[in-house]
């Protein structure tokens, strides 16, 4: 067909869109050539948020209430606004208002990043699986296991190598993934050689199954820093079973000072320092992050010439879910009894002092790029102004961090953005909102489009948008003070 | 491809959303609580193969229906069941009643699942209805979807056949070959309801009106199952003779529709003027919108 209709893969319909059209969903359109979601535009609402949590609503005359102008509540959001690909065109929006007397300019577009990605952070000590291992969604490679952090796991997910560098398939299927994550869906993953889990971000992980529901209190040796005073008296032996760390009692720091006796105890696993064993066992899915159905295993003979039959010796696990109470028999081998009462209160402790395992999903792209270009035909001057923070970088209204060094490249938690903020295109590349916000005198010196500025009022009566409530824990992004760099 | 389709609960906490591609469904199903949550979660595992199945057969839902060429799928199947009893007398394809049918599918997945009192499955605007013995909708009509204002209700008795609400028209999201603003139609099933409802729409018409702008369907849409047949984009102002002489022409065919038993009721709406024909006891025009409230907007 000789015309500029574009097949639109979106979805399996394909629909063929001719220029200036929707497709059958009325959700992707044709826009010069290039296909572009549609969906409504977001604007935060800061009236709003302090009523009601919610008001989605389509813009309807007369919600627009006349007082709010000239001190906005109304900060308008990148979601939906399209972008303008190739970038030398101006944004799709660049809005000004006038905020405590200063004017000020918020250039709102849809940046579409093909080197974007997730950092993960998942509240576990379960062994997910080996450092740099592959990470995969339905057998495609979407990332990789990276550097754990103190009592979480952490995947590294997207990334160009995946989007564009490998199999369409694999690119399709990142793309979905980070898709998903980043709106707050559940995704499978298996890691090679490792667990398979579901994530969510804000939710709690589900691994190989089993929904973790707390982090670990500390590692085995702070757990004994913690509770060997309550320990004290109640017990002679104490071990925490830990994948990374795990404590003693009798020997660690915290049990000499508070004179704690010998009990001839002898850990399997190569000793740090005093009362502090490293690998007592192989990391895994049961006691404190290792494979141990069994604790006795860790455990070489007590020293006849210092043990006793009848010692006391509690072995638990760094979030109390697993616990032992044991004493010593004649021969000085340890058989399992009933947990005392006031032991059983420290485990509860334990558990009680370990905070809700979360997968939390921060989203990182760089707009270093030809996005610039939307916004100042004289794009470093934007980066530069970003560094000074003259200018306001936003994501869909929530605060970013941006990494110093060049360009812009930003981490935002995904959380802190409106619903469903996030897009795709096929190409893939993940579309995400970009805001940057600045003193209108500012934007004219750093080469803005100035002719293209239109006051926060004109949108609002004229086009369908959606309102909905700022989170009350962002800032507002059109506060005139001096930006911070890192916004929290 | 679970993880294309958007499943959610809408902001009331009752209704349940269903979106993939074009496909976009709001439910709601009432009864206890367990049955309800389970009528929810079936039909949200029924949603995520939905349409890749209608995908995988598209090219030929878009032609007419011949003897020999049923299609697999089970929507597909109630697609081209609706249609057939038309395909003699006038070209339309399984198409015309993918809403319904797909609106249909979703509700029988749902009353398997679980005891429901009532239940509405709305596949944006093509409604599959279940009403338990003694149950009732009212259900709100609307002219122009851009502008929505009720031109009346209908009341579904769980007592009458009625399970299906349909409603085409130019304005629509499809295209029509007619002038209709909307016609709903009340049926015994979506489909059939979907069905009827383009039929009636394509035959509220004034042919060759000079104040009636079409376009070819496939200069607008290339792959339309369409094809170069000339759909409605613009409708001047017309008189009111022109407007009953429309509607006498779509009540001409509501009238052969009843004869079949394809449809049991329908109300045209055109230019401010609406025609109801069949069963007036459950479709009303609306003097008063603000007395009663709609439960679904057809």
């Amino acid at each position: 067909m000789a015309d500029d209709a574009i097949r639109c893969d979106a979805c399996p319909v394909l629909c063929y869109i001719k220029p200036g059209r929707l497709g059958a969903c009325d959700r992707y359109g044709n826009h010069d050539g290039q296909l572009v979601r549609v969906d409504p535009h977001v604007l935060l609402d800061r009236a709003l948020a302090r009523g009601s949590s919610v008001v989605p609503f389509l813009g309807r005359e007369h919600e627009w209430d006349g007082t709010l102008v000239g001190n906005p509540g109304t900060f308008v959001t990148a979601i939906g606004a399209g972008t303008t690909y190739p970038d030398y065109k101006p944004a799709p929006f660049i809005i000004s208002s006038e905020v405590e007397g200063v004017d000020m300019v918020t250039v709102v577009t849809e940046g579409i990043f093909s080197y974007c990605g997730v950092k993960v952070k998942i509240d576990t000590d379960r062994h997910l699986g080996p450092e740099r291992h592959i990470v995969r969604a339905e057998g495609e490679a979407v990332g990789h296991v990276t550097t754990s952090e103190y009592g979480s796991q952490m995947l590294s997910l997207g990334g160009v190598r995946h989007l564009t560098g490998g199999s369409r398939h694999e690119g399709a299927v990142t793309c979905e993934t980070l898709l998903n994550l980043c709106n707050g869906k559940a995704v499978d993953l298996k890691i090679d050689e490792g667990a398979s889990v579901v994530l969510q971000a804000g939710q709690s992980p589900i691994i190989d199954e089993v929904r973790e529901e707390r982090m670990r209190v500390g590692c085995g040796s702070a757990t004994i820093g913690m509770f060997a005073k309550q320990w004290f008296g109640k017990v002679d032996e104490v071990v925490v079973v830990d994948d990374h760390i795990t404590g003693v009692l009798s020997e660690h720091q915290a049990g000499k000072l508070l004179g704690v006796p010998e009990t001839g105890i002898r850990i399997k696993g190569r000793r740090s320092t005093p009362g502090r064993y490293f690998q007592v066992a192989e990391p895994g899915t049961a006691w404190g992050g290792t494979n141990l159905e069994d604790p006795l295993a860790i455990l070489q003979p007590f020293k006849p010439k210092l043990a006793w039959p009848g010692l006391r010796l509690l072995m638990v696990s760094t979030t109390g879910e697993h616990h032992t109470y044991f004493e010593l028999d004649e021969n000085l081998k340890p058989v399992a009894k009933e947990t005392p009462k006031e032991l059983g209160e420290s485990v509860a402790r334990i558990k009680e002092n370990c905070e809700p395992a979360l997968c939390t999903v921060l989203f990182m792209a760089g707009a270093g790029g030809s996005l610039r270009a939307g916004v100042t035909e004289n794009p470093v001057r934007l980066t530069n102004s970003v560094r000074d923070a003259l200018t306001r970088v936003t994501c869909g209204g929530a605060p970013v961090y941006i990494w110093p060094g060049g360009g812009i490249t930003f981490m935002v938690d995904v959380s802190r953005m409106p619903e469903n903020a996030f897009g795709y295109v096929p190409t893939p590349a993940l579309v995400a909102p970009i805001e940057f916000t600045l003193k209108l005198q500012d934007y004219g010196d750093l080469g803005g489009y100035l002719d293209q500025v239109r006051p926060l009022q004109s949108i609002v009566p004229e086009e369908s948008r959606r309102h909905i409530a700022a989170r009350p824990d962002n800032p507002w992004p059109l506060y005139p003070g001096k930006p911070s760099r890192s916004v929290r | 491809m679970s993880e294309r389709a958007q499943i959610q609960l809408l902001s009331d906490g009752r209704r349940l959303h269903l979106q993939d591609g074009p496909i976009d469904i709001v439910l709601e199903a009432f009864g206890p609580r367990h049955e309800v949550e389970s009528a929810y979660r079936a039909a949200a595992r029924r949603f995520v193969t939905v349409l890749d199945e209608l995908c995988g057969e598209l090219p030929g839902l878009r032609q007419a229906p011949a003897e020999g060429t049923q299609p697999l799928g089970r929507i597909a199947q109630r697609m081209f069941t609706a249609v057939l009893p038309y395909a003699s007398q006038t070209f339309i394809t399984p198409m015309a009643a993918v809403a319904g049918a797909v609106a249909e599918e979703i509700l029988e997945t749902m009353t398997a699942a679980a005891i429901l009192q009532r239940a509405y499955v709305n596949d944006g605007g093509d409604i599959a209805i279940h009403l338990a013995t003694g149950q009732r909708f009212v259900v709100g009509m609307v002219d122009l979807p851009h502008r929505p204002s009720l031109f009346g209700s209908a009341v579904l008795d769980g007592s009458q056949p009625v399970r299906g609400i349909a409603t085409s028209g130019w304005r629509g999201r499809s295209f029509s070959l007619g002038i209709a603003d909307a016609v709903t139609v009340l049926a015994d099933r979506a489909a059939l309801a979907d069905a009827g409802a383009t039929i009636i729409a394509n035959a509220v018409d004034l042919p060759g009106h000079p104040q009636v702008l079409r376009v070819p369907a496939r200069d607008l849409v290339p792959d339309s199952d369409l094809g170069d047949r000339l759909v409605t984009q613009a409708v001047g102002e017309l008189t009111v003779q022109e407007i009953e002489v429309a509607l006498n022409s779509g009540e001409q065919m509501c009238q052969t529709l009843l004869a079949q038993g394809l449809i049991r009721a329908a109300a045209l709406h055109l230019q401010g003027r609406t025609r109801i024909v069949g069963n007036s006891v459950c479709l009303q025009p609306f003097h008063d919108p603000t007395q009663e409230r709609s439960l679904i907007h057809a």
